[in-house]
C-alpha cells in the first residue's frame, strides 16, 4: 500500500501543486482544485477504517503521504486532517469528510455539551469546516471535541513565515458537533505529539527536495570556468545537507513505524528534535550554496526554506522536545538510559506534567 | 543515490531476544568494572573477556556454522555489539577480527583460509589488525608504497604501515599492499590484500604513544618478510575493491556514535534526577541524536544484510556519529559543574578527562571527515 500511496500522491502533487499554486496560496487563496483532487483520491480518509470509507492505512503507510506534502510544500491541511480523523476514530466518533483541522494549543473547557476558550494557531483554521481539539471538564476529565468553525465567536487570522494560515479561534459556549471522553490509552498531549510527528515527516520531505534542488543548481552554476559542484568546499556542504536529509527522514520514519499501538512519545520527541535541527542546517546550506539567486522571490528555494523555518517551531521546537526528553532521561537515571534508548516499552514520555 | 533508500528498519524479534542474555552476562562479568575503564569503549583490551564471549557464541556470529559461527542475522550481531559498547565492555582484542576481518575472509578467502582463520576468531583467540595507512598515505590510501613481490616461497613483503590499531596485540594483519605497477595498472589497480602472520621474521612492531599516554596505534615495518603463497586473500590486483567493500562494515556500526557513551552515563549521575533547563535541553538533544543515529545505523545494517554496498549511507552514519561522539564531552563539560581530572576526582571527572583527550581521534580512525563527505558527494553525483 505504501508504494501505491507514494506514487499516487507524488504524481498528483507534482501535477497540481506547482510553485505558482503555492505562491497563490501564500497570498490567501484556498487551493480548491488541489484539495478536490486529494479528496477524490481518498487521502483525507486514508487512515480511517474501510467501513468509514477509508483505506485503513497504518501510520507507516501514512508517513509517505505526509512526507510528500512537505516535499511539494502543499498548502493544505491534509496532515492535520489525517491526524484529526485518527483521533476521532480512536475516540469512537468516526472520521469526517469535510475539511478538518486540529488545535494542539487550547484553553478549552467543556460543560453540558458547550465549549468555551481559545484555539491558538490552528493550521488553515479559516478554511476548515471543523476543528478537532481537547477540552477539560470541571471534573478534571479530558474530552475529544469536534467544533464547527462557523460557530467560533472570533477568527483572528495569522500566518507563519511561509504564508500558511495559522489562525486563532475563540469559542464562547459553542455547541460541540461531537464529543467523547479521551480514551485512556491517549494522553493530553496527543495532538501536540501527533502534530510534531507530522511536521517531522514534512520537514524530511522538504529537506529531500531542497537537497535535490541544491545539488542540481550546483551542477549547473559555473564559476571560475567550472560547475561550483566541482569545488570541495561546495561538495562538503552538500554532503552535510545529505546527512541531515537522511537523519530527518529516518528519525521521522521511525516515529511513524512505532505509532500504530499508541503514539511513541520518545521517538516522536527524537524525531522532532532531529528534524528541527536538520531543518535549520539544511536551510542555511541551501541558501549558502545558491548564493544571491536563492534570496529572490522569483526562484523557488524559499518555498522550501520558509517552510523549514516555520515547521521546525510548530508543535514544539527542538528545545521544547529536548527538554522533555532530558527531564525524562534524568528522572530515570543513568542505569535506565541505555535500556530506554533500546526499548520503546520503557519510553513513556509525557509533556504535560 | 536517494535519501529514501536510507530507511528505518526495526530489529527483528528473534535478534531482540538476545539482548536480555547479553545484559545478564555483562552485569555479571563486569559488575565491578569502573566507569573510567568503561570509557575506553572499543579500545579496552582484555583477552580473557574476548575468550568468554567466544564461549558464549557471540563472536563471528553471522558466519556459517562449519567455520564456528552461528549463521545469525546481522541484526543479532548488532544487538550483541551495541550492548557491549553501551556497557563499555573491553572488546578491543577481538573487535576488528569480528567486525571486518572475518566477513572479509568469508567473502574473499579460499576454503583453506576460511578453515584456518575463522574458527579461532569465533573462539575469541585470534586477533586481527588492519594495515592500510602508511607514513605518506593517509587519506590518499591509493598512494601506498609497501610492496609484495612473488618469489619461490610465495611473496616477499617490504615497506611500512603506520597508525595500525592493536598491531602489538594482534596475531594477524590484513594488509593492503602494492603488487603491480601503478603506472600500468591505474590509480586503483595493482593493489592486493594479504593475511600477514605478525610473527613472521622481518616484521617489527613499535607502539606509538598517544597524547594521553596510551598505546593503541603502532608502526609496523616489513623488511623482506617472507609470506607463504596462501597469504594472498582474494584476487591479485583487486585489493582496492575488496577494501572498499570492507569499509561499509567498518563505518556504519554503533562504535561510530557510542565511543563517548560513558560520559553520558556519568553526566546523568552527576546532574541528578532534577536537571535544570539547560541540562535537560542538552541531555535531551544528545538523546535524540543518539536515537536517530542508531536508527540510521540499523538502516545501513539492513542494506548490508541484503548484500548491498551502502558506501555513502555508511559514511553518513560515521560522519554524523563522529560529530556527536566528539561533541559529547564538549557539551557535557559545559553543563555539569565538575572539572576534568586525570588523577583524583569523581568518576565523571575521570571519564570526562579521558574522552576529552580521545575525541580528536574519533574522526581520524576509519576515514577522516573530509574523506567521508567526499564519498557522500560522489553518491550525490557531484564528483
Amino acid at each position: 500500500m505504501r508504494e501505491l500511496f507514494e506514487s499516487t500522491i507524488e504524481r498528483l502533487l507534482s501535477d497540481l501543486c506547482t510553485p505558482d499554486l503555492v505562491h497563490e496560496a501564500e497570498s490567501g487563496e484556498w487551493p480548491a482544485a488541489l484539495w478536490r483532487a486529494l479528496e477524490d483520491n481518498g487521502f483525507p480518509l486514508a487512515g480511517a477504517p474501510e467501513v468509514a470509507g477509508g483505506a485503513d492505512a497504518s501510520w507507516a503507510d501514512l508517513y509517505v503521504i505526509i512526507r510528500a506534502l512537505g516535499r511539494f510544500a502543499a498548502p493544505v491541511p491534509l496532515a492535520e486532517m489525517i491526524i484529526g480523523n485518527w483521533l476521532l476514530e480512536q475516540a469512537g466518533l468516526g472520521a469526517r469528510s469535510d475539511i478538518l483541522s486540529l488545535a494542539s494549543e487550547t484553553s478549552l473547557t467543556i460543560g453540558e455539551g458547550r465549549v468555551s476558550g481559545e484555539l491558538a494557531q490552528v493550521p488553515w483554521g479559516r478554511f476548515a469546516d471543523s476543528v478537532v481539539a481537547l477540552a477539560g471538564d470541571n471534573a478534571g476529565q479530558t474530552h475529544v471535541v469536534l467544533l464547527d468553525v462557523a460557530t467560533a465567536e472570533r477568527v483572528r487570522q495569522g500566518t507563519n513565515i511561509a504564508g500558511e494560515a495559522r489562525d486563532d479561534l475563540s469559542f464562547s459556549a459553542a455547541a460541540v458537533v461531537m464529543s467523547a471522553v479521551l480514551p485512556t490509552h491517549l494522553a493530553d498531549d496527543v495532538l501536540l505529539a501527533a502534530g510534531a510527528m507530522a511536521r517531522s515527516a514534512q520537514i524530511a520531505g522538504a529537506i529531500n527536495a531542497l537537497l535535490e534542488m541544491t545539488a542540481s543548481y550546483a551542477g549547473e552554476r559555473k564559476q571560475f570556468g567550472k560547475p561550483i559542484a566541482a569545488f570541495q568546499a561546495i561538495q562538503q556542504q552538500l554532503a552535510v545537507l545529505a546527512e541531515q536529509a537522511a537523519a530527518a527522514n529516518v528519525a521521522a520514519e521511525a516515529a511513524f513505524a512505532g505509532a500504530d499501538q499508541r503514539l511513541p512519545m520518545f521517538s516522536v520527541a527524537a524525531a522532532k528534535v532531529s528534524a528541527s535541527e536538520a531543518a535549520s542546517q539544511a536551510a542555511a546550506i541551501g541558501h549558502s550554496v545558491h548564493g544571491a539567486i536563492g534570496f529572490t522571490q522569483e526562484y523557488a528555494l524559499h518555498t522550501l526554506t520558509r517552510r523549514l523555518w516555520s515547521w521546525r517551531s510548530e508543535f514544539g521546537s527542538s528545545t521544547f522536545w529536548s527538554k522533555a526528553l532530558g527531564e525524562h532521561v534524568c528522572a530515570a537515571g543513568s542505569a535506565d538510559f541505555w535500556p530506554m534508548l533500546t526499548n520503546p516499552e520503557l519510553q513513556d514520555l509525557s509533556t504535560t506534567q | 543515490m536517494s535519501i529514501s533508500e536510507f530507511s528505518y528498519s526495526a530489529i527483528p524479534a528473534d535478534a531482540e531476544q538476545l539482548r536480555a542474555q547479553v545484559r545478564a552476562f555483562l552485569s555479571d562479568v563486569l559488575h565491578d568494572y569502573p566507569e573510567e575503564k568503561r570509557a575506553y569503549s572499543w579500545m579496552g583490551f582484555d583477552a580473557e573477556f574476548s575468550r568468554l564471549l567466544g564461549e558464549k557464541g557471540w563472536l563471528g556470529m553471522a558466519l556459517p556454522k562449519q567455520y564456528g559461527g552461528a549463521e545469525a542475522s546481522p541484526f543479532s550481531r548488532y544487538v550483541i555489539i551495541e550492548e557491549l559498547l553501551a556497557a563499555g565492555a573491553p572488546v578491543s582484542a577481538h573487535w576488528i577480527a569480528d567486525r571486518q576481518s572475518a566477513p572479509l575472509i568469508l567473502r574473499f578467502g579460499t576454503e583453506a583460509q576460511r578453515k584456518k582463520y575463522l574458527p579461532p576468531i569465533c573462539r575469541g583467540e585470534s586477533y586481527f589488525c588492519i594495515g592500510m595507512s602508511e607514513p605518506n598515505s593517509g587519506s590518499d590510501l591509493a598512494s601506498i608504497r609497501t610492496t609484495a613481490v612473488r618469489n619461490a616461497g610465495g611473496w616477499v613483503l617490504n615497506g611500512q604501515k603506520v597508525w595500525t590499531t592493536n598491531a602489538q596485540h594482534s596475531h594477524y594483519m590484513i594488509a593492503l599492499v602494492r603488487t603491480g605497477d601503478k603506472e600500468t595498472s591505474g590509480r586503483h589497480g595493482g593493489m592486493s590484500q594479504f593475511i600477514v602472520d605478525l610473527r613472521t621474521p622481518g616484521i617489527t612492531i613499535r607502539p606509538i604513544a598517544d597524547l594521553a599516554g596510551g598505546e593503541h596505534f603502532n608502526e609496523v615495518f616489513f623488511d623482506n618478510a617472507q609470506l607463504e603463497e596462501g597469504a594472498l586473500i582474494g584476487e591479485e590486483g583487486r585489493g582496492w575493491d575488496q577494501v572498499t567493500a570492507e569499509l561499509a562494515f567498518e563505518r556504519s556500526g554503533p562504535e561510530r556514535f557510542l565511543s563517548s557513551i560513558a560520559v553520558m552515563h556519568t553526566a546523568i549521575d552527576a546532574i541528578g534526577r532534577q536537571p535544570d533547563a539547560l541540562q535537560a535541553r542538552e541531555i535531551g538533544k544528545i538523546t535524540a541524536r543518539l536515537l536517530t543515529l542508531r536508527n540510521m545505523s540499523l538502516g545501513v545494517t539492513r542494506q548490508l544484510s541484503e548484500g548491498k554496498n551502502p558506501a555513502w549511507a555508511a559514511s553518513c552514519v560515521k560522519d554524523l556519529g563522529n560529530v556527536l561522539e566528539q561533541e559529547l564531552p564538549e557539551i557535557l563539560q559545559g553543563v555539569v559543574d565538575e572539572q576534568p581530572q586525570v588523577v583524583g576526582g569523581s568518576a565523571h571527572a575521570k571519564v570526562l578527562a579521558y574522552l576529552t583527550q580521545m575525541a580528536p581521534s574519533f574522526s581520524l580512525r576509519g576515514g577522516t571527515r573530509e574523506i567521508l563527505r567526499g564519498i557522500i558527494a560522489r553518491g550525490l553525483g557531484l564528483r
